[in-house]
């Protein structure tokens, strides 16, 4: 079997970087998708020592959502299509700004919601037509139900796994898996302000569910660590009455 | 964020500012207090502490930056674990020339203690084999030195005083095969132990014996020595980065390493060591990383934690002085868990603050015992002095001002080096 060509937007992010590694050590060829075109460099450079048969950067603003179609275009043709697509883009807002200062949750917005969004759409057409594939994108367990200290970056991560979970009904008959990855608390610079606890995981545990059950072919959403998937059940069931009052 | 940290033998627990260093932008961050480089907190005393301070946590910072298979010059991050490190590059056929004991620590920490292996004599220590580094100043500036420069030779085994190390190019050595040939027999009486070991660690790559000191008597001490030769063949090297398969990280501190459990498991190993003498095939992990094989293995001295004690004493002194500290432990009546002796070769030190030197090394586990066992290494304190030797730092939790300035004859030119802006608990007590 030839090597895995793998695209992975947003890939500076901890999780990505995680996943990547291990894609590296089965011996495929990874694309990385980012902004800082020096991060993404010292990321590659890491990657090949670990085993990747190539590597290439990307560098491109992915909150920038003009023109998506041709450079998608460009992207796709790059390896004459692509076997995956990791969508792991995002940051972690400051809820309070949002709640006052609107411009900036416009930005956030843009970049967890509907860059996320548009950029899935894309990649859907060309599976859709590729037939083949796998479309895999962060979500959160902060999407299952918003809550007074998470909900606008909860909100986009709602209307990700809405959007994964159209694409999955979609693309089930042509073929192309998609699958949402909730993770929980997850240990990364992005989250270096909280203090830790027996919930949280580390980014290489998170990393390795993801390319576990991507390996299998799975569909559908997967918690990682897998105690998420009862601790989000019973969230989205508590009562009203209960959820108001119990601020956690 | 103010984060309560721990050190790998458990000293009481300190309030440190935490900070996760990503790499770039590349500068220090903005703290009130002072700056500690830290990466897998293996050391065992104060030397990965900064008591109301702040620690730079380098374990993001864990990328390969270039491998040259040509000359098999690595350049990478200082936050690389050695672990990982072997699992990608013993497979390319090459290796590090000098691991410690335990393939957890960073590429940072190994550099800033200037760790030594079991083939100290042959190999020297990690720093001999560092070719460059960057080193991150809280002035601003990010320089790369080499061997020769000063500022280079007083940051290896410069205990992450003189900046952050963001960089290391290390010279590897080429090596195929996973299989170690190992022979192993048993000498009794300290003084054949000690010609023993200096013959075998002539004779063999690595060297180091085991040492029963629940019966502490120099005529009648116990050692087991085990020599050991690369050889080829042997599979698959990814093991180097997997986790130990017995871990006791999530069980509660209950401390299992006591009196009675010491005495049972040294005269238990012992008879069996005894029983099997000769020469085997080994697999290299399950020998140069033994302590390995059970993750988080300090959490079995308990909530208390453990002490280790390693000295080195110069040769002429080392038969005497060797005698002199097991007559002292038979005294105390404390209880040593392990003990494990090395023969250290005449390489010059590779840095200013290196602990290796010419003679023999003599490393002891203790369950903590605060008062009992400081009363205990004051009075070996006292013959590491009159032998002329030093105690290890990266072990170290007592050592005196008197002894380690006695001990480290470069420390003032060293203390020129030190960033303005870093400090650690173990400099605060013996160095500045």
């Amino acid at each position: 079997m030839s090597a895995q060509r793998i695209a992975i937007f947003g890939a500076t992010s901890a999780i990505a970087e995680a996943c990547a590694r291990q894609w590296a050590g089965t011996g495929a060829r990874l694309m990385l998708v980012g902004r800082d075109a020096s991060r993404l460099e010292r990321i590659a450079a890491d990657l090949r020592i670990r085993g990747a048969t190539e590597v290439r950067c990307v560098v491109r603003d992915l909150s920038h959502v003009n023109d998506l179609q041709p450079w998608m275009d460009a992207l796709w043709s790059e390896w004459n299509g692509l076997d995956l697509c990791l969508v792991a883009q995002g940051t972690l807002p400051d809820t309070k700004r949002c709640e006052s200062d609107i411009d900036y949750a416009k930005s956030v917005l843009e970049l967890n919601a509907d860059a996320c969004l548009l950029l899935l759409l894309a990649l859907a057409a060309r599976f859709e037509a590729q037939a083949s594939g796998q479309l895999l994108a962060l979500g959160s367990v902060a999407g299952d139900r918003g809550r007074a200290g998470n909900y606008v970056y909860g909100a986009a991560k709602a209307a990700l796994a809405t959007l994964m979970s159209g694409l999955e009904q979609r693309l089930a008959p042509r073929g192309v898996q998609v699958l949402t990855i909730k993770p929980g608390w997850v240990d990364t610079p992005m989250t270096a302000a909280f203090r830790k606890g027996p919930l949280w995981a580390s980014a290489e545990k998170v990393a390795r569910d993801i390319v576990r059950t991507s390996l299998r072919g799975r569909s559908g959403v997967v918690y990682s660590p897998a105690f998420w998937r009862p601790i989000a059940w019973v969230v989205r069931m508590l009562p009203g009455w209960l959820f108001r009052r119990w601020r956690f | 964020m103010s984060v309560e940290v721990r050190c790998w033998a458990g000293l009481p627990t300190a309030h440190h500012e935490r900070i996760d260093w990503s790499g770039s932008p590349a500068s220090l961050p903005e703290t009130a207090g002072s700056l500690l480089p830290r990466g897998a907190g293996r050391s065992y005393g104060d030397v990965c502490l900064n008591p109301g301070g702040s620690l730079i946590d380098t374990r993001w910072t864990d990328r390969y930056v270039a491998f040259d298979p040509e000359t098999g010059v690595l350049r990478c991050e200082s936050g690389l674990r050695l672990g990982t490190l072997l699992a990608h590059l013993r497979p390319l056929g090459w290796t590090l020339p000098v691991v410690p004991g335990t393939r957890w620590v960073t590429v940072g920490g190994a550099l800033a203690n200037d760790v030594h292996g079991k083939n100290h004599r042959h190999a020297g220590s990690f720093g001999h084999h560092v070719r460059a580094i960057h080193l991150l100043r809280s002035d601003g500036s990010l320089d790369r030195l080499a061997p020769g420069e000063d500022r280079f030779t007083a940051t290896i085994g410069g205990l992450g005083l003189t900046g952050l190390v963001t960089e290391v190019a290390l010279q590897l050595r080429r090596r195929s095969g996973m299989w170690l040939q190992e022979h192993a027999s048993h000498a009794r009486g300290l003084d054949r132990v000690l010609s023993e070991l200096d013959t075998a660690s002539a004779q063999h790559e690595y060297a180091a014996v085991w040492l029963d000191m629940t019966q502490p008597d120099p005529e009648r001490l116990f050692g087991l020595l085990l020599a050991a030769d690369p050889i080829e063949g042997g599979g698959d090297a990814s093991g180097f980065a997997r986790p130990a398969r017995i871990g006791v990280g999530r069980l509660p501190r209950l401390p299992l390493v006591g009196r009675l459990s010491t005495r049972v498991f040294n005269a238990v190993y012992r008879r069996l060591a005894a029983r099997h003498p000769g020469s085997r095939r080994v697999d290299e992990r399950s020998c140069l990383f033994t302590l390995d094989s059970i993750g988080d293995w300090n959490r079995l001295y308990g909530s208390s934690g453990l002490r280790q004690y390693q000295c080195v004493l110069p040769l002429g002194t080392a038969p005497g002085g060797m005698e002199a500290l097991c007559r002292v432990l038979s005294d105390s009546r404390v209880t040593c868990s392990l003990a494990v002796l090395k023969r250290f070769g005449d390489q010059r030190p590779a840095g200013m603050l290196s602990f290796p030197r010419e003679g023999f090394t003599l490393a002891m586990d203790f369950p903590n015992d605060e008062e009992r066992l400081l009363v205990l290494f004051r009075r070996l304190d006292a013959i590491v002095l009159e032998a002329g030797g030093a105690v290890y730092p990266a072990k170290d939790a007592h050592m005196s001002r008197e002894l380690f300035r006695a001990a480290f004859t470069r420390t003032d030119e060293f203390a020129a080096h030190v960033d303005p802006r870093f400090s650690s608990g173990f400099w605060r007590r013996v160095g500045a």
